[in-house]
């Protein structure tokens, strides 16, 4: 969904790939969140699909031993929150990115099921200058739902 | 990602707290995996997980195949509202034994 406006950029962070800056990034994207006055569960939700899409790329973007950066940038196109995150390793197959079968018991392919579940649309678009991978997640905002609980 | 071990009766209880993430979940599997070997019954108590991400609930998956392949026992207690969505989104809530409180799982 799109509106006649550009979208408001409201956040861009390229941080190191690395699990250890993942608690940072969710910080940023709670605070995105939080500035669009969305209640608790959507925002929960909304870290956890982006904290999952963080951590492919932590995981996979990258050749083991070789260190790479990600790009995190976060936008408000009207009532939709729009999350592009890139990394500049080697291209992606699209399909890898697609849930298979979610099986109770197996120990990886959650995080796929978490961002699919959360995000209201999940697709890859070409970065601006063809290298690395972009990942784009929508979330329509829904303003006014649970009143927070400020301590 | 903090952590408390404690034993009752014949019950191993792991209180973990804080955030169970890519980063800390090896630290939590490294915890779980040394109890389900040593404990016929372990009881995680989450209460005080502040986040929990899919890296932090294959840990648990993992510990509890490996208490079954062991014959023990791996049930979770006190689930915090973060992570019982998480844990409602994984599908888990068919998987584990979850005890609304860690009395009700010693008991």
């Amino acid at each position: 969904m799109t509106t006649d406006n550009e979208p408001e950029r409201l956040a861009l962070l390229r941080f190191p790939a690395r699990a250890d800056r993942l608690k940072l990034v969710r910080g940023l994207v709670t605070a995105a969140v939080r500035m669009c006055e969305c209640d608790e569960a959507l925002e929960r939700d909304v870290v956890l699909a982006v904290d999952e899409a963080c951590q492919n790329v932590v995981r996979h973007a990258y050749p083991a031993g070789v260190e790479g950066d990600a790009e995190l940038e976060i936008l408000r196109d009207g009532i939709v929150l729009v999350f592009r995150l890139r990394d500049f390793g080697p291209k992606v197959d699209a399909s890898c990115l697609r849930p298979g079968k979610l099986k109770p018991n197996a120990l990886n392919g959650r995080g796929l099921h978490f961002i699919h579940d959360i995000m209201d649309e999940v697709g890859c678009l070409t970065p601006s200058d063809g290298t690395g991978n972009l990942l784009e997640m929508r979330k329509r905002l829904n303003p006014c739902g649970t009143p927070r609980n400020e301590t | 990602m903090k952590h408390e071990i404690t034993r009752q009766g014949d019950v191993t209880v792991i209180a973990l707290g804080g955030d169970v993430d890519l980063e800390t979940s090896p630290k939590a599997r490294e915890l779980l995996l040394a109890a389900v070997k040593d404990s016929r019954r372990v009881l995680v108590d989450l209460s005080g997980v502040s986040y929990i991400d899919s890296s932090g609930v294959a840990t648990l998956v993992e510990a509890l195949q490996t208490a079954r392949k062991q014959r023990g026992e791996l049930a979770l207690a006190a689930v915090s509202e973060s992570a019982r969505r998480v844990f409602e989104l994984a599908r888990l809530d068919k998987v584990f034994t979850i005890h609304a409180t860690v009395a009700e799982g010693l008991g």
